[in-house]
């Protein structure tokens, strides 16, 4: 898989959204550069979704602005996302991934080969032909995943993949992700769970309340939080 | 139709009167559901997808038309068609095309509505997905189309119910021609005026029996198409 230089880095300047009289993202100011992955995290209601929302260009921030390698408004080509409740289209397995395909402008000629390859990259080898919709919760964010990968981002947004799965979900998740991030695609993602983001972070940015309140090199971070919400996340006090 | 002889009889026997008003009947209400699916789901996705001055309005009428009056229907396309109304010179009052028009009237809305509220649904639930692809307008409307088939398969069978059910608007600018416009409701309804009760009940077990064949059909063409796509 390609990592062009055209999609990174993503900046986020001055970026605020607001909804009615509530501040979603407060200010938020951000550089988001080729690396290991970046894991957000935060209590719920801190702005996490929102993020990846306007990151992935879904969402248009009610003030500043988000360059992508320089450019505004670049749209969503080499970019991907994985919801954290992903919509299954009513179709087998492997025809959610041909659609993304097909969306992707990949030749029909090629379809055949990248769905085995996806499908087994996140585990799902010989199940192309299941239902989409009656795979168990850990199937469907794995094939979420393979379906965003069908795109070849060269960022790839994660919203909170292992939320309500149980550990061995979590952890085929997290292998994907790992293996992800290997072939060089930028993985952002957004989990509360501390430990998940030990395991995979190599920048954490703490969002509180819309704000980041803290970001920076993930050992750093555990080692010696600066702020006092860092400090009460890492060690695991209710941030509320 | 002789009437001393029993409905059952002319079922069993294969008589041919009653096989051609099985006929007409089946060919008016099938091609008025086939017009009205080519009208109306593209205009429920339109309407779902789309958001303009007066939309909520264009949703309330599209509702309240489920609701036409056959009567009434029958009446208006009677007006348009005859010889001294608007379309007058096609001559098509009193033939089998005006009844496909006045059913194609009736049946238009009740898709077109249930249509609109069922891509509106998916549309809520694919919206964040198809954005994120990337997805077209175009894709994105037969992807939903497709997608909502099986609900899609439902409401025609809703528009099929209702057209083969109506007598209304078919007795008025159909005419119930014996030969040429009878269909089974219109004979039903002549037969009961007649008091030829017994070929009236036969004429409605027929239909009743058509109408569930119809269903059974559309529902075994389902499950195969669900056990693939889920």
């Amino acid at each position: 898989m390609r990592a062009p230089a055209s999609e990174l880095p993503i900046r986020f300047e001055a970026v605020s959204v607001r909804a009615g009289a509530t501040t979603i993202l407060d200010d938020v100011t951000l550089t988001l550069d080729a690396g290991a992955p970046t894991v957000l995290i935060g209590p719920n209601g801190s702005g996490k979704t929102t993020l990846l929302r306007v990151a992935m260009g879904l969402l248009r921030p009610s003030a500043g602005r988000v360059t992508y390698g320089g450019a505004v408004d670049t749209p969503p080509i080499r970019r991907a996302i994985v919801f954290q409740r992903p919509a299954m289209l009513r179709r087998s397995a492997g025809a959610n991934i041909r659609y993304a395909l097909r969306a992707a402008g990949v030749p029909s000629a090629a379809h055949a080969a990248r769905i085995a390859e996806l499908l087994a990259l996140v585990g799902l080898a010989g199940l192309g032909e299941r239902p989409a919709r009656r795979m168990s919760g850990g199937e469907q964010q794995r094939l979420a995943l393979a379906r965003a990968l069908a795109r070849d981002p060269a960022v790839l947004f994660l919203d909170e993949p292992t939320a309500n799965l149980d550990p061995a979900a979590t952890k085929a998740i997290e292998d994907v992700v790992r293996a992800v991030a290997a072939r060089g695609i930028k993985v952002v993602m957004s989990t509360h769970d501390l430990g998940e983001a030990r395991r995979l972070a190599g920048e954490i940015v703490l969002l509180h309340r819309g704000r980041v309140v803290e970001s920076g090199a993930a050992d750093a971070f555990f080692r010696s939080p600066a702020t006092p919400e860092a400090r009460a996340f890492v060690a695991g006090e209710l941030l509320i | 139709m002789p009437t001393e002889t029993s409905a059952l009889e002319l079922v069993l026997t294969g008589d041919p009167a009653l096989f051609a008003i099985v006929r007409l009947s089946l060919f008016v209400s099938l091609s008025a559901v086939a017009i009205a699916a080519l009208i109306g789901i593209p205009l429920g996705g339109l309407v779902a997808l789309t958001r303009f001055r007066g939309r909520d309005a264009v949703i309330v009428v599209l509702n309240a038309l489920m609701g036409l009056p056959p009567v009434v229907v029958g009446l208006a396309v009677f007006l348009l068609l005859s010889r001294s109304g608007p379309l007058g010179t096609f001559g098509l009052l009193f033939t089998p095309g005006a009844m496909v028009i006045a059913q194609t009237i009736l049946v238009t809305p009740i898709i077109a509505a249930l249509s609109r509220q069922t891509i509106e649904d998916l549309w809520t639930e694919y919206r964040d997905e198809l954005t994120a692809m990337h997805v077209g307008p175009l894709r994105r409307v037969t992807t939903l189309v497709w997608d909502a088939r099986f609900s899609l398969v439902t409401i025609l069978l809703a528009g099929f119910g209702r057209a083969a059910a109506e007598v209304g608007a078919i007795i008025i600018v159909g005419g119930n021609i014996n030969g040429f416009t009878r269909t089974m409701t219109t004979a039903i309804a002549l037969e009961t005026s007649k008091g030829d009760l017994p070929l009236a009940i036969g004429l409605g077990g027929v239909l009743i029996g058509l109408i569930i064949l119809v269903n059974a059909l559309a529902w075994l063409a389902r499950r195969t198409d669900e056990s693939i796509a889920g």
